[in-house]
């Protein structure tokens, strides 16, 4: 059984050429062959996969077809599932079944997809390698020496490995993106507010968004309709209109996108990473596309207001962590003080406490100003800077990652390095905007993704560029090891 | 010697059906964290989402005191560790608060004054720590967390406690006359801290401590006493006044400082990034400036030019809408003079109320008994002595006026015929009196009432009785 996309799975079960119950053993076999060395998953949901196969095969019997009826997908461990151990990657949530669903599971679960498991991630979506996971590293499944990127590392990397067809992650700084590039996939982060954030257990509240993990861009397309929508559980979900990007990505309406490539994106690339982005600007040429040379001035800074924005905004949104009401409290308290400090002490990492002390100096008296609001006045000058873009091009496009994967255990001692591998993506999440990374090529072996920026809501089109260069490439196609 | 700085921060448990950020019911008294929602409980990934209701009811309180009605206001964090605050920080509004700048005039000893309120603002109550239910751990109920508040701040503009417990009544009325609180200041519906300072008259504002959760009038007027006194002997000793947090406790009549939460109070306040400004357009304002009911003011004016009713009463009604309420009700049904009704509300009824503790809207005694017994003293039927006694006998629980008259057999006579014959017996019993009375002793009339009240067990109508006596003594 070899499925090459979701499109070809829903079709297959829709036509009956195979049941659900099978398609589902058959990933939950090909997850227990990989995953002792891939470590993608947390937890393994067998019984409630095939619980629900075996539902959605009596629905298709009765010929009742949903939209993903069927379709297995691997869920990323940020986002409560109900009865289900919800851990966010950390000591601290271990022990936390959740007695809720995320708004996005329930819409896949609705949808008909069967959840294998909950995936890996860093340690409550910190990091860029999955090396801040209390359940130890993902490994790149093109190389296992190497990280498959971060957060959503687990999500990623069964994607890449072909152990799951489709996966879930957040965005919060490229926790999408980054990873797609750096496994060889497609990764698609939408505008802030295209889907609901109700269950998923917040990082950095104004800039989290979900997103998903696919083969292709049509993949991307069929699943953004199933999660997106206005949702009267988070006050910051928008109510604009929900196209169906698949049929929109099949029209023949062509665009002939003008794209715009920022200097800042490109300057400081290696010879390696430029070239393998320059011949995929070459593709985008042949199917039509203006190239125009365009300056997000603010590229730089971007960097320095997410660390500050984030670190902020999750110091406040991780103070309910503290052992009184769920999740790991301290066996050495004595007092309330003690609880405290003893149960954070011990259910947090190192990063995690790392981005909780920044985010509290951050915010104290007497340097609000000096950081946070400063932090608030670059991210308008960067939402501006691509407002004043999206004058000129229809989309922007660089480098997901200024390189290839590193090794697990490369950047972990040196943390502005590892910040700094977000340079290209932090800024889309400052701005709100849609962006997706799909495969550009190899440097040595290992994948790189081009990121495709598009307008606020603007979805679909950043889905049609993707697909249209799809038409001309097989990156996407390429599998580990084979 | 000293002035008295005094100004009020109030917080009015709004009435909505459900908490400022969740579904959950707001119902007092259920069972321990069963009306708390996995948002209330802050469960990982849970988002607030704002209820409208709580937002239409501060700006019915902004207009009704005269205040700005910020077009957008925004929701900010207040970021604490406690048991009681799950999600570990307080949904509240900091730099831009729904209404600001307003004004409540209040009288007192016959003069008005103007105190400023300097905003009002929705936020979240707190849960409950409990520390006495179990030996060695705390107890938490959340049902009260998530519970939409408005709290407001006055300017310190107060010079006394009387001013003090004026404006918080007043402020407790217009609440309670707009629906927006139960103002149920035993449940904690309706709580105010005190800030209180001394200064020589003309200089700076003096160091203050505030006084927090002080939830009876009473023990406002008390505490804000006590704290004056203390205030003023630290600094007639020289010493200077620390700026601490105190409570007030009744039992001792005194207030004592506070056990410190955190060290150092630094909220590290940011916008929540969960929710969006709050926007309220003019036309909503409009909108709801319509729904406004009869405010205290009105309500005196009203009880003054309509019914000419004096100052000082039109005043006290129209601070206590219960007791407004009673009084608007008793009227309606009654033929009596307004004032007499008031008198016999405030005198008697209230007397009642307060030895036995209970709030007029609850009493058993209705505003038609009142009417009836209004009536009756208006028909001569009883008189305002009896009317009295009928209201004792009221509050332990007989509620039939007519049946309670028979019983005690005190209905007064007013027939002419009855009255005229008594008369006539005791003028023939007392020739010499008479006499003396004809020959210009006024004071005898006196007498003569007397002794047929006393041979009529004082049943007789003193005013039908002297006009017949009048008509006697001048044959």
């Amino acid at each position: 059984m070899n499925f090459k996309s979701v499109k070809e799975i829903l079709t297959a079960i829709k036509n009956k050429d195979v049941s659900v119950i099978e398609l589902t053993s058959n990933y939950l076999d090909k997850i227990k062959e990989r995953d002792d060395e891939l470590n993608c998953f947390i937890t393994l949901t067998e019984e409630f996969a095939l619980d629900k196969a075996r539902k959605i095969d009596e629905e298709i019997a009765k010929n009742k077809v949903r939209a993903l009826s069927g379709l297995p997908i691997a869920q990323k461990d940020i986002f409560c599932t109900k009865n289900i151990k919800t851990s966010c990657g950390s000591k601290m949530l271990d022990n936390f079944v959740s007695p809720y669903n995320a708004t996005v599971i329930e819409k896949l679960n609705n949808a008909g997809t069967i959840m294998l498991g909950k995936t890996n991630m860093d340690e409550f979506a910190m990091g860029s390698s999955n090396e801040t996971s209390f359940y130890g590293p993902v490994k790149n499944p093109w190389d296992t020496e190497y990280v498959p990127g971060g957060s959503s590392g687990g999500s990623a990397s069964a994607v890449a490995a072909r152990i799951s067809p489709c996966s879930t992650g957040t965005d919060t700084g490229g926790s999408i993106r980054q990873p797609a590039s750096l496994c060889g996939i497609c990764g698609l982060k939408p505008t802030y507010g295209r889907v609901s954030r109700y269950g998923m257990i917040a990082f950095a509240s104004s800039l989290d968004q979900a997103g998903i993990f696919t083969t292709d861009a049509l993949d991307a397309a069929i699943l953004l309709k199933e999660i997106s929508g206005y949702d009267e559980k988070d006050s910051t979900s928008s109510s604009v209109e929900v196209p169906d990007y698949h049929s929109y990505c099949l029209s023949d309406t062509n665009y002939n996108y003008t794209v715009g490539i920022p200097e800042e994106f490109v300057k400081d690339l290696n010879d390696d990473v430029k070239k393998v982005f320059y011949d995929s600007v070459k593709v985008l040429e042949k199917i039509g596309c203006k190239i125009k040379t365009i300056n997000l001035k603010y590229t730089s800074l971007g960097v320095s207001a997410y660390q500050v924005v984030a670190p902020a905004e999750c110091s406040s949104n991780l103070s309910r962590f503290d052992g009184v009401r769920y999740g790991h409290r301290s066996d050495n308290s004595s007092d309330l003080e003690n609880l405290y400090r003893e149960s954070r002490s011990e259910g947090f990492g190192k990063e995690v406490k790392r981005r909780i002390l920044v985010g509290t100096y951050a915010l104290s008296a007497g340097y609000y100003d000096a950081y946070y609001l400063k932090a608030q006045k670059v991210r308008n000058l960067i939402a501006n800077d691509f407002r004043d873009a999206f004058d000129q091009v229809d989309l922007i496009i660089g480098p997901t990652t200024p390189d290839k994967a590193f090794k697990i255990g490369e950047k972990m001692n040196d943390p502005i390095a590892m910040y700094l591998s977000d340079v290209y993506t932090v800024s889309t999440n400052l701005a709100g905007l849609p962006a997706m990374s799909i495969p550009m090529g190899f440097k040595e072996n290992m994948p790189l993704g081009l990121q495709i920026i598009g307008n606020h809501f603007d979805e679909k089109n950043i889905l049609k560029i993707s697909h249209l260069y799809q038409q001309e490439t097989d990156w996407h196609k390429r599998e580990p090891g084979k | 010697m000293w002035e008295t700085v005094i100004g009020l921060e109030i917080h009015v448990q709004l009435s909505t059906e459900s908490k400022l950020f969740s579904s959950a019911s707001t119902d007092f008294g259920a069972d321990q964290n069963t009306q708390a929602s996995v948002i209330d409980l802050a469960m990982p990934g849970v988002l607030p989402v704002l209820n409208k209701n709580a937002v239409d009811m501060a700006v019915k309180f902004g207009l009704a005191v005269d205040a700005k009605i910020a077009r957008k206001s925004i929701f900010a964090r207040k970021n604490y560790f406690y048991p009681d605050l799950p999600k570990g920080y307080q949904i509240s509004q900091y730099e831009l608060p729904i209404v600001f700048d307003g004004k409540l005039d209040i009288y007192v000893d016959g003069t008005k004054k103007s105190v400023g309120i300097t905003r009002a603002h929705l936020e979240e109550d707190a849960g409950k720590s409990i520390h006495d239910l179990y030996e060695a751990e705390s107890a938490i109920d959340l049902n009260r967390a998530g519970t939409p508040l408005i709290e407001i701040v006055s300017e310190p503009d107060m010079r006394s406690s009387k001013e003090a417990v004026t404006y918080l009544k007043k402020i407790h009325s217009i609440v309670k006359s707009l629906g927006i609180s139960d103002g149920n200041m035993q449940e904690g519906s309706f709580r105010c801290d005190a800030n209180i300072s001394l200064r020589k008259p003309g200089d700076e504002f003096g160091t203050r401590a505030e006084i927090k959760n002080i939830n009876s009038f009473k023990f406002v007027e008390s505490a804000i006493n006590y704290e004056v006194i203390r205030q003023k002997d630290i600094l007639e000793s020289g010493e200077s006044v620390i700026q601490e947090t105190r409570l007030y406790d009744p039992k001792k009549d005194e207030t004592r400082p506070m056990r410190s939460k955190e060290e150092a109070n630094d909220y590290r306040y940011f916008p929540d990034p969960d929710l969006l400004p709050v926007e309220i357009s003019q036309e909503k304002i409009d909108k709801i400036k319509l729904t406004l009911p009869e405010l205290p003011d009105d309500k005196k004016d009203r009880y003054k030019n309509n019914y000419g009713l004096k100052e000082d009463d039109a005043e006290i009604l129209s601070l206590n809408s219960n007791l407004s309420t009673f009084f608007d009700e008793s009227i309606k049904e009654s033929d009596s003079n307004p004032q007499l009704v008031a008198n016999f509300i405030l005198s008697e009824l209230v007397g009642l109320c307060n030895k036995h503790n209970i709030d007029i809207s609850v009493a058993t005694i209705k505003p038609s008994h009142i009417s009836q017994l209004m009536n009756y003293i208006a028909q001569g039927k009883i008189s305002s002595k009896q009317a009295k006694d009928i209201l004792n006998e009221l509050w332990t629980g007989k509620l039939d006026i007519d049946e309670i008259i028979r019983s005690k057999n005190i209905e007064q006579v007013s027939d002419t015929g009855i009255l005229m014959k008594e008369a006539q017996k005791i003028l023939e019993k007392h020739p010499k009196e008479v006499q003396d009375y004809k020959n210009g002793k006024d004071k005898l009339m006196g007498f003569f009432v007397g002794q047929i009240m006393k041979e009529m067990k004082g049943k007789a109508n003193p005013k039908v009785l002297n006009e017949i006596l009048n008509k006697l003594l001048k044959e």
